[in-house]
């Protein structure tokens, strides 16, 4: 049966938006618990600057306090990023996919936008930051639960997938970012109880802490949690795990399906492997793990460009207004 | 009035429909006995166990987002149509009147259509004011001379009937261009089913959810008939609408693509739709968009919701549209006026449902009669949809008559006149118990090769006490319709 170009992108963002949702809750989480640490300190500010929000955040508020931070990133409706405008997408995005989803995976992100939309400041207050993250994060594994055991697998199951592993690898790096934008350490804190619990904070928020301690039984360092989530071959949420996904996704999507385009998307993805899988760890962090996650995002935004232009639609428009020229 | 305390008490005890015909219990010289056990089974009931039913229901509709967008000056707000967990019922009986009345009316406003857009037989006749039909804004002198398959223009129509104080079916209006709220049909009885299965027990409903097999055999039939397996699509105005979630109901019954303008292009008088993988052919459309806002080409130039180039692609024969362009003039309200006359005209045969009696105000004596009695009659503008610009005379102030007055002296040609009907009434849950309250019925029929109409149809409800307005846009609600089978009921129970 054929796809719809539209519905292929709102698959693909739903996806995304759910997923972006649920990393957004485990960042806050992890700042919430950088809060509650000995230096107490956390600067809530890294999260505006991990998301390149700068510029929105300070047309609207003086100073990032915790309660600014935290109310821009949950129920700010006027901010993009903000949880609540990522749900109101993923539900507008399923409402239009209505005819094409399963009325439970629908039935669910309708109530939970709805029961977002409902809550009020209180819930929000710092002391149940927390518990707030977890629900945020079981709704959407709920969706996820859902989605594997109602979507019908055809062509809009892949772009779901697609979807799904590119917001995933990107979060990966930025959740990796905290430590590059939360706390410069200094030579002598690298190594410190302050620095090992936070990139123990780190690897908890992305419910990895047990699997990195089955590959490295003792010792944590920067070098080995970094090495982990990103070239981790186990691990569901390193970025080599995920873009291995994407790679899988396009070739058996386009030999299955038989379509056309999706060759520019390939090749954007095979270079992005190549990269990923040619240089250690410790090079990296040598020359710069901030520059080259940034890297990295760069090109995740190149694959999405080009599935957008060989699957959604934008090349069968020019094609056809110039023909009725 | 008091919540009736206790089991002993009936729920129904009090209940009083004063001099309507009540749907329930029937009239005074025509009790309802088909309905006998279900009276029975709800008097039986705990008010506050109803009550939490209801809101239930009501809380489900919302979480299944079944609601429609009401747009206020600030935003758009996802509303549900208020659902009456308490059925209104019909006899195996009366609906195969209806039945037989509603196909009656459909086949004739197809052979009225197929008359004015080819001969104009019944205008030459002077049965219908030529002026009335080839004046009026949605006379589409596109469509004259085209044939459409098996001559069919309204394939899916909506008729609204009331029932009068002697239990008289008329029809109020007739819906041929668009006719919203079989969504609500189906899913009412859903609905029903997991709130309320102990009240439906054995009681021999008939099914409503066959609306959308019956719909896409309907489409496939109309399709270009060189086409082996035709692709058919819903078009839609898009998310925005305030009917969507019937957009979408619809497509998923019948498992076609919801499309919007933007999905579709038209390349040598054919239509395609954008899909992952390039062009793919179209034949079959069933459009949720009015004539006016279809083809920028052929109609209004600004719409930015149609496909360019569609008209000429549907004349060429490439492509089927249902229903089928220009039938807004079979469902105008001053040629509903002269609807049993067409029967007679096409048919030889009297109308098996009336119509309410009617006035056209563009005739001097209508125009006289309507203004000497103003503040007797329901006055209506022909052109508006909803419910809007009406006004009853009963219940109008002496400020609101005389604004009337002006209106149809400036524009008599706009407006028809009719008696007040004693809209029947239905038990009806409410905060101070079971009341009565007005309710109009809208069955719906397709039609392909022929014509099937679904049994039941939306019940649309007053909820406010006393008025007879039971549109969505203003207040109305709406109740499951069970059609009962032949012969379980029928004639009395136990």
């Amino acid at each position: 049966m054929n796809l719809l170009a539209r519905y292929a992108e709102c698959i693909f963002w739903m996806a995304r938006y759910m997923e972006r949702a649920e990393n957004l809750a485990r960042i806050l989480d992890v700042h919430e618990t950088f809060a509650r640490d000995t230096r107490g300190a956390t600067n809530w500010f890294s999260i505006v600057q991990l998301n390149a929000d700068e510029k929105d955040f300070f047309s609207r508020h003086d100073r990032p306090t915790a309660e600014a931070v935290v109310h821009y990133y949950m129920f700010d409706t006027q901010h993009p990023n903000s949880l609540i405008s990522m749900l109101r997408m993923a539900r507008e995005n399923a409402r239009t996919l209505r005819p094409w989803i399963s009325t439970e995976m629908w039935t669910q992100i309708n109530v939970f936008h709805n029961k977002l939309l409902e809550m009020n400041g209180k819930d929000v207050a710092l002391p149940n930051l927390s518990k707030l993250c977890t629900w945020i994060k079981e709704e959407c594994q709920t969706h996820t639960g859902i989605t594997e055991g109602t979507f019908y697998r055809d062509q809009g199951w892949y772009f779901y997938q697609l979807g799904k592993y590119i917001e995933r690898a990107d979060q990966t790096t930025r959740l990796l970012d905290i430590k590059y934008h939360t706390l410069l350490p200094s030579p002598i804190e690298v190594g410190s109880t302050l620095d090992v619990s936070q990139w123990t904070t780190v690897l908890r928020s992305t419910a990895g802490y047990h699997a990195f301690r089955r590959v490295y039984p003792r010792g944590m360092s920067p070098t080995t949690v970094a090495g982990f989530m990103m070239f981790n071959e186990g691990f569901p949420r390193s970025v080599v795990m995920c873009v291995r996904q994407i790679d899988g996704l396009l070739t058996r999507l386009k030999s299955r399906y038989n379509l056309r385009g999706g060759n520019e998307a390939m090749e954007k993805v095979d270079e992005l492997l190549g990269a990923l899988l040619s240089r250690p760890i410790e090079v990296i962090i040598r020359d710069g793990l901030h520059e080259y996650l940034d890297w990295v995002q760069g090109q995740l935004c190149g694959v999405t460009d080009e599935i957008g232009r060989a699957f959604f639609g934008q090349d069968t428009v020019v094609v056809a207004q110039t023909q009725s020229q | 009035m008091s919540v009736p305390e206790g089991k002993a008490t009936d729920l129904l005890s009090s209940y009083d429909p004063g001099l309507y015909h009540d749907e329930l219990f029937g009239g005074h010289d025509c009790p309802a006995e088909h309905a006998a056990l279900i009276r029975q089974r709800l008097a039986g009931l705990d008010f506050a166990e109803l009550l939490r039913r209801s809101q239930d229901a009501e809380r489900e509709l919302y979480n299944l987002g079944i609601t429609f967008l009401v747009y206020s000056d600030k935003d758009a707000v996802d509303r549900i149509l208020p659902f009456d967990i308490v059925p209104r019922v019909i006899s195996a009986r009366e609906w195969a009147h209806l039945e037989a009345g509603i196909n009656q009316r459909v086949t004739a406003l197809n052979l009225f259509l197929h008359d004015i857009y080819h001969d104009q037989k019944i205008l030459k006749d002077g049965v219908i004011p030529a002026d009335l039909v080839l004046g009026n804004g949605n006379f589409r002198p596109q469509m004259v001379g085209l044939d459409v398959p098996f001559d069919t223009y309204i394939h899916i129509m909506g008729v609204d009937l009331v029932r009068d104080r002697h239990g008289t079916f008329r029809v109020l209006e007739d819906n041929g261009r668009v006719p919203s709220g079989v969504s609500y049909v189906v899913e009412n009885r859903h609905m029903m089913q997991r709130v309320f299965p102990d009240l439906m027990q054995d009681i021999g409903i008939r099914p409503v959810d066959n609306y959308g097999h019956k719909l896409l055999d309907a489409m496939m039939e109309i399709a270009p008939q060189d086409i082996g397996d035709p692709q058919v699509v819903l078009l839609s105005p898009g998310t925005y609408n305030s009917a969507y979630f019937e957009h979408i109901f619809l497509a998923r019954e019948m498992g076609v693509p919801l499309v919007e303008g933007r999905d579709l292009v038209v390349e040598n008088d054919r239509v395609y739709m954008k899909t992952t993988n390039g062009l793919a052919r179209v034949d079959s459309i069933y459009r949720r968009i009015d004539d006016a806002f279809l083809d920028p080409r052929a109609f209004n130039p600004d719409s930015m919701l149609g496909v360019p180039g569609i008209m000429e692609a549907y004349r060429k024969g490439n492509v089927a549209l249902a229903n089928a362009v220009g039938t807004g003039v079979a469902d105008d309200k001053a040629v509903y006026c002269y609807v049993p006359r067409m029967i007679k005209y096409y048919l030889d045969q009297e109308a098996i449902i009336p119509n309410v009696d009617t006035r056209i105000c563009r005739e001097p004596d209508a125009l006289q009669y309507t203004l000497d009695n103003l503040d007797k009659l329901v006055v209506k503008p022909v052109g508006e949809a909803g419910g809007y610009g009406i006004t009853i005379g009963p219940r109008a102030s002496t400020e609101q008559l005389s604004e009337c007055r002006e209106k149809l002296l400036a524009d008599p040609a706009n407006y028809i006149s009719q008696p007040v009907v004693d809209l029947s009434v239905c038990p009806t849950v409410t905060e101070d118990g079971i009341e009565p309250r007005h309710v109009d019925l809208r069955p719906f029929a397709i039609t392909g090769k022929n014509t099937w109409v679904l049994p039941g149809g939306l019940t649309r409800v007053a909820l406010k006490k006393g008025t007879l307005i039971v549109n969505s846009s203003q207040g109305g609600g709406s109740k499951d319709t069970w059609v009962l089978e032949r012969g379980v009921l029928e004639g009395g129970a136990s």
